[in-house]
């Protein structure tokens, strides 16, 4: 039992970390493009360790509702099919509106 | 949105395409609330069907051949991508918690021999899930990419080493006989072309 | 008015004490990653007030999204509530679909043409 909860607590932890570097990510980057390079990955993947991290909890914790552990499974392969998608259908459009790229060298935008 | 593609599906296709979305659908309705008495799974059939009958020929377009063998390609190349989503993660967390933060972004454009409405998406997926890199724009009449590449080492790992449009061009089977490495340059607005 | 007994996850497992004493430890531990994360959604606040023009407000916005089905899907496990993993399904639809349907209005001004 101690293996099953240490397992949950590094994924929550490693989710949680690649939450918070998306999070400064938007914060930190100089340019509209470059911030959705930072949220477009982590996001998804730190969402996905903390569900998966619980599919972990759940699955030792709580035997006899194998329903859960699909449903949980779904929202995450849900998660990552439409977040690269969304981000993708924002950034065509801010490149179609004519948003410029930002290049090394010049000031925040 | 009308696509313009001009297909007409005839009647035998149309069948099978209700067909295979309502099983899809039906299968759904199960997993997702797992209650089996009968009035329940009637409200399923009927829910089903409405949703089969409005909207079939948005998950299938006819007959494709040899879609197993496809799908079975799919799930090998899958865990690959796996690989290649943590370690684009590590790299942008190496690239935001830097404290000279190293980036260089540069707007790159090249040509697959994808055609498959399946294939181009697959590839855009794993072009925004892969290290450094997003698509911009998809262009399905010759298979264009433009990208967003946020230093030039990402940027190079597509345009010059091409792993993935190999990889992909092995799950769906097309022909890949060279894309065109094009980096435009830009004209005086920053913008390609 | 007498107090429905809703369904929990898994009610009268014949577990030890010893068992009930662990998983109350780590429910704790999901509250506490439930206020990182509003922490981290906080932060994502940032972009969405200052951020200069509607697009860095529109990424900001489907970030908090994302960042708001992680914590349904914690709370769900924090309360012993299994409708939440519903709910968490739902909004990640409605997020995908808002973002999509905004992007378009974005690019041609109307929805519908």
């Amino acid at each position: 039992m101690v293996l099953v909860d240490a397992i949950t607590i590094a994924f929550l932890g490693a989710g949680l970390f690649f939450l918070f570097v998306g999070s400064v990510g938007l914060l930190r980057f100089p340019d509209f493009y470059t911030r959705l390079h930072a949220t477009g990955k982590c996001d998804t993947l730190g969402a996905g360790l903390i569900i998966l991290g619980l599919i972990v909890h759940h699955f030792f914790y709580y035997p006899g509702t194998i329903l859960i552990t699909v449903k949980l499974l779904f929202l995450i392969l849900f998660i990552f099919i439409a977040n690269p998608t969304a981000t993708h259908a924002i950034m065509r459009v801010a490149y179609k509106t004519g948003v410029l790229p930002w290049k090394l060298g010049e000031g925040r935008k | 949105m009308e696509t313009g593609r001009g297909e007409e599906m005839m009647k035998g296709e149309k069948s099978f395409g209700i067909l295979i979305t309502f099983s899809v659908m039906f299968l759904f309705w199960i997993l997702l609330s797992c209650i089996f008495d009968a009035f329940h799974l009637l409200l399923g059939v009927v829910c089903s069907a409405i949703v089969a009958l409005a909207s079939h020929d948005l998950l299938v377009r006819g007959r494709r051949p040899k879609i197993l063998l496809k799908s079975f390609r799919l799930l090998l190349y899958i865990p690959w991508e796996f690989w290649q989503i943590v370690l684009a993660n590590l790299d942008v967390a190496y690239r935001v918690l830097h404290p000279k933060m190293p980036i260089d972004p540069r707007v790159i454009e090249f040509e697959t021999t994808l055609r498959s409405d399946f294939a181009l998406v697959t590839l855009a997926n794993s072009i925004t899930l892969t290290p450094g890199t997003i698509t911009i724009l998809v262009e399905p009449e010759r298979g264009k990419f433009w990208v967003h590449a946020i230093a030039k080492q990402p940027a190079d790992s597509l345009l010059v080493d091409q792993t993935m449009q190999r990889k992909v061009a092995d799950v769906f089977m097309e022909e890949k006989h060279g894309a065109t490495l094009t980096e435009k340059t830009e004209d005086k607005n920053g913008r390609l072309g | 008015m007498e107090e429905v007994e809703d369904e929990r996850i898994g009610k009268n497992p014949p577990w030890s004490s010893d068992h009930l004493r662990r998983m109350a430890k780590m429910i704790s531990m999901f509250l506490a990653t439930g206020l990182l994360i509003t922490i981290a959604i906080t932060l994502s606040l940032y972009r969405v007030v200052v951020g200069p023009g509607v697009f860095n407000r529109t990424a900001a916005v489907n970030v908090i999204g994302t960042k708001t089905i992680v914590l349904l899907v914690v709370m769900g496990y924090y309360f012993e509530r299994p409708y939440f993993f519903d709910i968490a399904l739902l909004y990640a639809l409605i997020n995908f679909v808002g973002t999509l349907v905004f992007a378009k209005y974005l690019e041609k001004g109307e929805l519908w043409s």
